[in-house]
C-alpha cells in the first residue's frame, strides 16, 4: 500500500547529505570531516570546469586509450544461440581495466588540491595497478594497501605497482582482502591529512566518492549506448555487470537507468553458495549496515560486526557494496543476482576459448550470467556484458582451480 | 537535566584538578576478567570509565586497541554484553560515570530506540561514536541527547574555529579534543600545541575538554593535565592487559592488578598537574 511511488528520474542522486534514499552518508571520524567537505566542493568547482573535462577527455583518449571498443561477441553468441551479446570492452583500456577511468580524473582532482602524496587500497590488484600508474604519470609517491591475502594470490599485479614506483603495504588485519585494505588506508589517512589524497577505487566510501567514482565511470555506459544505437540503430535489451564496490557497473549502468526497457542486471560473487558465509553477495543475503564511511547492504551478523566474506575473485571479495547500488536494488530498478566460483570459472574458460579473450575473473561472472539468459532470448534480442578487465592477473588462480601447476 | 558526568566534572573542577579518564574495551580477553578490570578502576584514580564497545573494522584505531577488540571479540563479546558489563558495574558503583565508545554499526543493528533506552538502564551517561560527525547528528546524537544521555564529540585538529560552533553544538558531558591527526596509540603530539588547541576550545564552549590520544605515562598526564579539563588514556591500559596475556590469551599475571597499578601511577601524575603548573 505504502510502497513509494517510481521516481520522475533514477539519475538525480545523491541529495546534498550525500545520500541516496538512506543509503550513503558521511559516516567518517571528525578528522576527516574537514577534507570531505573540501573535497566534496573541489569536486564541485572541477566537473563544471572546462579546462578540468579538457584535460581529462585528452588523457582519456591519448593515454588510457578511449573510447573502449563495443566488440560483438560472435563466437559466445553462436556457441550459446540466443540473444546477440556484445563486450564493452574495459579490458582493452591501458592498464587493462576500467579502474584508469577513475584514477585519471581523480588524480587531476588530487593535482587541482595541491596534494602531495597518493594512498590508494585494492583488491585484485587492478586499482591499485591504476593508481600507481597515474601517480607514476603525474610523479606522485604513491602507498597501495592491499589484503595480504591478495598479496599472495595477485602477485603479478603486486610486482607491476612496484615497478610503476609505488609501495605495497600488505595488510594482515581480518582475511587480509580489500575490506582490511580500506581500514588500513583510511587510517593512513586520518594521519596524514594534510597532503595525502584518498583515491578511493570504488564508487563506495563517504560522499562525494560514490558520486564521483560513478562519475568518472559513467563514460563506460555513455559511450555503450551512444555505440550501439549506431551499430544496431537501438538500445539492448539487457546490460548486465559484476558488483564488488561496483564501480564498473554503476558506470555502465548510470547512463541506462531511465531508459526503461533496459533490463538491467547487476552480478555479486556468490562464492561457494549463499546458504553459508562463504559469498560476497551483501545485497541477496545482507542487510543494510555501516562501514567505511557509508550506509550501504553488508555482510555482517546479528550483532553488527562486518564478516569477510569469499570469492574466487579478489576484486569482488568485499564484504559491502556502493550505496547507490543499495538503493537501486530497493528501488527495484536493477536486479542483483550471484554467480557461484564454479560457474565464473567455466565463463573464464569458455570465453576464453571461443573469443580469444581472457576476462578477468570479476567480468567473468557477469558473463556466466549472461550464459544463463541469452539462450532463452530472442535471436535479434541484444545484451552488453561490461568486460571490465582482462584475465591475466588471473591465470595462477584459475591453474590452482584447475589443478595445474604453471 | 544533569548527568553522572556533569556532576562528576563539576566536582572535579572545585578541587582544582583535572579528570582521569580512563579507557578499557569491554570483554577483553574475557567478559569476567574485564569487568573485574573495570571494577578496579575508580579506586586506582579513575574519574570517569570509557568502555569499549569492539567493532570488527576499528578504522580509527591503532594496533593495541584493534587487538583488543579482537580478542574481546573472540571471547564472546557483543554490545548486548558490554551494556550487561555496565549494569552489573553499575550495581556496585553509582557515581563513575561510564562512556560507552565504539563506532555505530553495532549500535544501528541493534536498534538505536532500544539501545538508547537499554544502555539508560544499564547505567550509561554518555556516548563517543567515532564515526558520526555532526553531520549525521540525526542518526544517534539527537535521539540520545532526548534519552537524557550525554552525545560527547571529538573535535580535532583539522576542526578550525570555522566548524568548531557545528562541531560543539549537540555535545554534551565534555568535548573530547584528539591531541594529533591519526589512530589511537600514536606518539603524543607537541604538549604546547595540544595546550594552544584546549584554550581555542574553551574559547567557545564552557564544556569541559578533555584530551586523548597518545597519552601513555603519568609524566605526559601531567603535562597536558595543566590545561585540559581531562585526560584519557587507552591504549598504554590495554597495552597493561595486552602485557600480562601469553601468546595463547592465557593470563600470565592478573590483568586488574596490572591495569589498577598503572592506573594509579596516571592518576598522581593527573593530581600533580594543576600543582605543577602553578609553581
Amino acid at each position: 500500500m505504502n510502497k513509494p511511488a517510481m521516481p520522475n528520474s533514477f539519475r538525480t542522486g545523491p541529495d546534498e547529505q550525500g545520500m541516496f534514499g538512506i543509503f550513503g552518508g558521511r559516516f567518517v571520524a571528525e578528522t576527516l570531516m574537514p577534507l570531505i567537505l573540501d573535497l566534496e566542493e573541489q569536486w564541485s568547482h572541477a566537473k563544471n570546469d572546462p579546462e578540468f573535462k579538457a584535460e581529462l577527455q585528452n588523457l582519456s583518449t591519448h593515454y588510457a586509450g578511449r573510447p573502449s571498443k563495443l566488440y560483438f561477441a560472435e563466437g559466445l553468441t553462436k556457441h550459446l544461440g540466443g540473444a546477440k551479446i556484445y563486450f564493452k570492452r574495459e579490458d582493452l583500456n591501458h592498464t587493462g581495466s576500467h579502474k584508469i577511468n577513475n584514477c585519471l580524473g581523480q588524480i587531476l582532482l588530487a593535482k587541482r588540491m595541491g596534494k602531495k602524496r597518493i594512498i590508494a587500497e585494492t583488491g585484485a590488484g587492478q586499482h591499485g595497478v591504476a593508481s600507481a600508474t597515474v601517480a607514476a604519470r603525474f610523479g606522485y609517491p604513491c602507498v597501495v594497501y592491499m589484503g595480504a591475502t591478495d598479496v599472495a594470490r595477485q602477485s603479478p599485479n603486486v610486482f607491476r605497482m612496484k615497478l610503476l614506483g609505488a609501495e605495497v603495504r600488505p595488510v594482515t588485519s581480518g582475511h587480509g582482502t580489500l575490506k582490511d585494505a580500506m581500514n588500513e588506508a583510511l587510517r593512513d589517512w586520518v594521519t596524514n591529512v594534510e597532503d595525502t589524497y584518498y583515491l578511493i577505487g570504488t564508487a563506495a566510501g563517504p560522499h562525494p566518492y560514490p558520486e564521483m567514482v560513478r562519475d568518472f565511470q559513467s563514460v563506460i555506459g555513455s559511450e555503450a549506448r551512444a555505440q550501439m544505437l549506431e551499430q544496431e540503430g537501438r538500445l539492448p535489451d539487457v546490460i548486465i555487470a559484476a558488483v564488488g564496490g561496483g564501480s564498473n557497473a554503476i558506470g555502465l549502468f548510470h547512463p541506462f537507468l531511465d531508459d526503461k526497457d533496459v533490463r538491467i542486471i547487476g552480478i555479486e560473487a556468490g562464492g561457494r553458495g549463499l546458504d553459508g558465509v562463504e559469498h560476497c553477495a551483501s545485497m541477496n543475503a545482507g542487510r543494510p549496515g555501516v562501514l567505511h564511511g557509508n550506509r550501504t547492504y553488508l555482510l555482517q551478523n546479528a550483532d553488527g560486526q562486518i564478516l569477510d566474506g569469499h570469492s574466487i575473485s579478489a576484486g569482488l571479495d568485499y564484504p559491502g557494496v556502493g550505496p547507490e547500488h543499495s538503493w537501486l536494488r530497493d528501488s527495484g530498478r536493477v536486479e542483483y543476482v550471484p554467480i557461484l566460483d564454479d560457474e565464473a570459472l567455466e565463463a573464464f574458460q569458455l570465453t576464453t576459448r571461443v573469443e580469444g579473450i581472457i576476462p578477468a575473473l570479476e567480468s567473468a561472472h557477469a558473463i556466466a550470467h549472461a550464459m544463463k539468459i541469452v539462450p532463452k532470448m530472442d535471436k535479434d534480442q541484444l545484451v552488453i556484458v561490461n568486460l571490465s578487465g582482462r584475465g591475466d592477473k588471473d591465470v595462477h588462480t584459475v591453474a590452482k582451480m584447475l589443478g595445474m601447476e604453471i | 537535566m544533569t548527568t553522572r558526568i556533569d556532576r562528576r566534572m563539576a566536582k572535579l573542577k572545585s578541587e582544582g584538578r583535572p579528570a582521569l579518564v580512563t579507557y578499557i574495551m569491554g570483554g577483553d580477553p574475557d567478559y569476567d576478567t574485564s569487568l573485574s578490570v573495570m571494577k578496579a578502576l575508580p579506586a586506582s584514580g579513575s574519574d570517569v570509565i570509557e568502555l569499549g564497545m569492539p567493532f570488527s573494522d576499528p578504522m580509527a584505531d591503532g594496533p593495541a586497541i584493534q587487538a583488543a577488540g579482537l580478542r574481546a571479540l573472540k571471547g564472546g563479546q557483543t554490545l548486548a554484553r558490554t551494556l550487561k558489563m555496565a549494569s552489573e558495574f553499575r550495581a556496585g558503583d553509582d557515581e563513575t560515570p561510564i562512556v560507552l565508545m565504539g563506532y555505530y554499526n553495532p549500535i544501528y543493528i541493534y536498534g538505536v530506540d532500544r539501545f538508547l533506552a537499554d544502555a539508560k538502564a544499564s547505567g550509561i551517561d554518555g556516548l563517543i561514536v567515532v564515526d558520526l560527525p555532526p553531520e549525521m547528528d540525526e542518526e544517534l546524537c539527537i535521539p540520545a541527547l532526548k534519552a537524557g544521555v550525554n552525545f560527547i564529540r571529538l573535535a580535532t585538529p583539522t576542526t578550525d574555529d570555522k566548524r568548531l560552533p557545528k562541531v560543539l553544538e549537540n555535545t554534551s558531558g565534555f568535548v573530547y579534543y584528539v591531541s594529533m591527526t591519526g589512530i589511537t596509540g600514536s606518539a603524543l603530539a607537541d604538549t604546547a600545541k595540544v595546550s594552544a588547541a584546549v584554550s581555542r576550545i574553551k574559547g567557545h564552549t564552557a564544556l569541559p575538554v578533555c584530551v586523548g590520544f597518545g597519552v601513555k605515562t603519568a609524566e605526559q598526564a601531567r603535562v597536558i593535565g595543566a590545561s585540559a579539563d581531562g585526560v584519557v588514556v587507552g591504549t598504554a591500559i590495554v597495552n597493561a592487559i595486552a602485557n600480562v596475556l601469553g601468546p595463547k590469551g592465557e593470563k600470565t599475571a592478573d590483568p586488574a592488578e596490572a591495569v589498577a597499578t598503572l592506573v594509579s601511577g596516571l592518576a598522581q601524575g593527573v593530581r600533580s598537574a594543576r600543582l605543577a603548573a602553578a609553581e
